[in-house]
């Protein structure tokens, strides 16, 4: 499952990634016509839309591969790095890049392209950048503030207005593609004649676009993988039709009190009640963290039986399904959830006696495992080892 | 000037692809002025490096316990950037020194513009975090608002201006 950063590649190979990854940007921009300034300036003036087609037609590609390989379990879309936003120091620095881009006619991906092939203007361009950094990196105490002014963190643009991943996909796609339509037709008038772009069959073009909003309805109805994976299994039907393996409270207690090596908790209640108390040895993974890479070792020891944690057995029974959902085997639920064991060993109200002769047994051994267990969750708060999740966040951005 | 461009479309498939790999293999986007800015602070540490310790802009990026900014990933990823440019422009027959102008701007004028333009698109990054492929293009492939918020403030206001500066295009 992707990112391979930082578990499979190093951070030295990452470099490498990075310049082979440059050279097909490089490659890219360049064979896009973005190496020329004229060409790009003319995104501004309607003679040229080449910028627009180019950066749309990019930025839907990578974002239907985004979604697409998120759906299939394919990349983890939680470890990639989502810009975060600043939002006025973001509109601001937007607004001056783009008074630089239409006096500068580039920006400083393509400049340094274009320099590349020769362009002295680009030159001069790539030479204004480092002046720019260096004049804001001087004068940065001025506006300091205003720069770490309104953090929004990595929102998501769907999020921010309100609508669904799918149906705010769909409707970029659409835009793009009216887009295309439009600029086409623009650039038709403005130029008097068929535009440098346009030197393509319009038919093959129009049966594009078609296959482009398809492309469209697939992702509007593509559900997002963790809210369609994480329904299935709380739909009561399903949990019915699907039954779990059950670990019952006395045999946890009895595993628990032995130090079985064999067992691994597995807690998917919130953190705040994890942080309350915990069993003894449980780690804490809410189920909307199943997904990720982070658990995949844990999940995958085939030889430890993983039980799930919770207040009560249904909560548990959708974590046991999911985990099956997401091909992990040799999993159990606590019978009863937590609410049992509470009820039984840790505060017995009742002890409840089935009148067999095992009776005085049980009671001993629920006795002996209460003070047991509570002696180890009293060594655990006690600066005694606890599961503390480690990610290592991917750096991003510029 | 007329040797032949890719089709946009399917240049840009093509650079989507590329990015779409820089986020699948290594979770990041691809991005420009990230290396702009890493030479800027290189230069800064080698001939003043009190005044870049002290500084509150660059002692976050050099220092003791730092990596050189130029090792970073950006830095070698727009080395690439101008290996891959230098190829395609030598497969297709575009390597030459020339100044790119529009049709009534000397050469002088255009690189003066040329630098003013690239000193706001270095203020502007900062601001914003990125420029038209860190922060807008690879911002909107992850869905992120800032890519979307920045795309928009970059290209709205290029219009805004560009009726003032038609003469150095038209």
């Amino acid at each position: 499952m992707g990112p391979f950063v930082p578990d499979l590649i190093s951070d030295q190979l990452n470099l490498v990634v990075a310049l082979v990854l440059g050279i097909g940007f490089g490659v890219a921009l360049e064979q896009a016509g973005f190496s020329s300034s004229r060409r790009l300036a003319g995104v501004f003036y309607g003679y040229d839309f080449t910028v627009l087609r180019v950066f749309f037609t990019a930025a839907v590609t990578a974002m239907s591969g985004v979604l697409l390989l998120g759906y299939f379990g394919l990349l983890d879309t939680d470890a990639i790095y989502v810009n975060p936003t600043w939002l006025l120091p973001a509109i601001v620095g937007g607004a001056i890049m783009g008074v630089g881009f239409v006096l500068g006619g580039y920006c400083p991906g393509t400049s340094v392209c274009a320099a590349a092939i020769g362009k002295i203007d680009a030159m001069f361009f790539v030479g204004g950048g480092l002046l720019g950094v260096f004049a804001f990196g001087e004068l940065y105490p001025f506006y300091k503030g205003f720069y770490e002014s309104t953090s929004l963190g990595a929102v998501k643009v769907f999020d921010s207005l309100g609508m669904s991943q799918g149906v705010f996909a769909f409707l970029l796609i659409v835009i793009a593609v009216g887009a295309f339509a439009a600029t086409t037709a623009i650039e038709k008038r403005v130029n008097k004649k068929s535009a440098p772009s346009l030197a393509f069959s319009s038919r093959k073009h129009i049966l594009a676009g078609i296959l482009v909003v398809a492309l469209g309805v697939i992702l509007l109805f593509l559900p997002d993988r963790k809210t369609h994976l994480i329904s299935k299994v709380s739909d009561t039907a399903y949990l019915s039709a699907h039954p779990a393996k059950v670990m019952s409270v006395d045999e946890l207690a009895f595993r628990i009190v032995d130090h079985e090596p064999r067992i691994t908790l597995i807690d998917i209640r919130t953190p705040d009640a994890y942080a309350k108390y915990a069993l003894p040895g449980s780690v804490n993974i809410p189920m909307s963290d199943f997904f990720g890479k982070d658990w995949i070792t844990m999940f995958s020891q085939r030889h430890v039986i993983k039980v799930i944690l919770a207040d009560d057995e249904t909560k548990e029974h959708a974590a046991f399904l999911l985990l099956q959902e997401l091909g992990y085997e040799n999993l159990a639920v606590l019978g009863g959830g937590l609410d049992a064991f509470n009820a039984t060993i840790l505060n017995p109200s009742v002890i409840v006696t089935q009148g067999t002769r095992w009776d005085a047994d049980v009671v001993r051994f629920r006795a002996d495992a209460r003070k047991d267990i509570l002696a180890m969750i009293e060594k655990n708060k006690s600066g005694g080892l606890k599961e503390v999740k480690t990610t290592k966040k991917i750096q991003g951005g510029c | 000037m007329n040797t032949k461009y890719m089709n946009p479309y399917l240049a840009g498939f093509f650079l989507g692809i590329v990015l779409l790999a820089s986020i699948f293999i290594t979770g990041r986007g691809l991005g420009a002025s990230g290396a702009i800015k890493s030479v800027v602070v290189e230069t800064v540490d080698g001939l003043a490096p009190s005044h870049a310790e002290s500084s509150p802009f660059y002692s976050t990026y050099v220092g003791p316990g730092k990596e050189n900014p130029l090792k970073s990933w950006l830095v070698f990823e727009i080395a690439g950037v101008v290996i891959g440019a230098f190829i395609s422009g030598l497969v297709s027959d575009r390597l030459k020194v020339v100044t790119e102008a529009g049709p009534r701007v000397k050469s002088g004028l255009r690189w003066a513009f040329a630098v003013v333009g690239g000193a706001l698109f270095g203020v502007g990054a900062q601001f914003a975090r990125g420029c038209t492929s860190g922060a807008a293009l690879s911002g909107m492939a992850v869905l992120s608002t800032a890519g979307f918020v920045t795309m928009l403030a970059i290209f709205g206001t290029g219009y805004a201006v560009a009726y003032v500066a038609r003469k150095l295009w038209l």
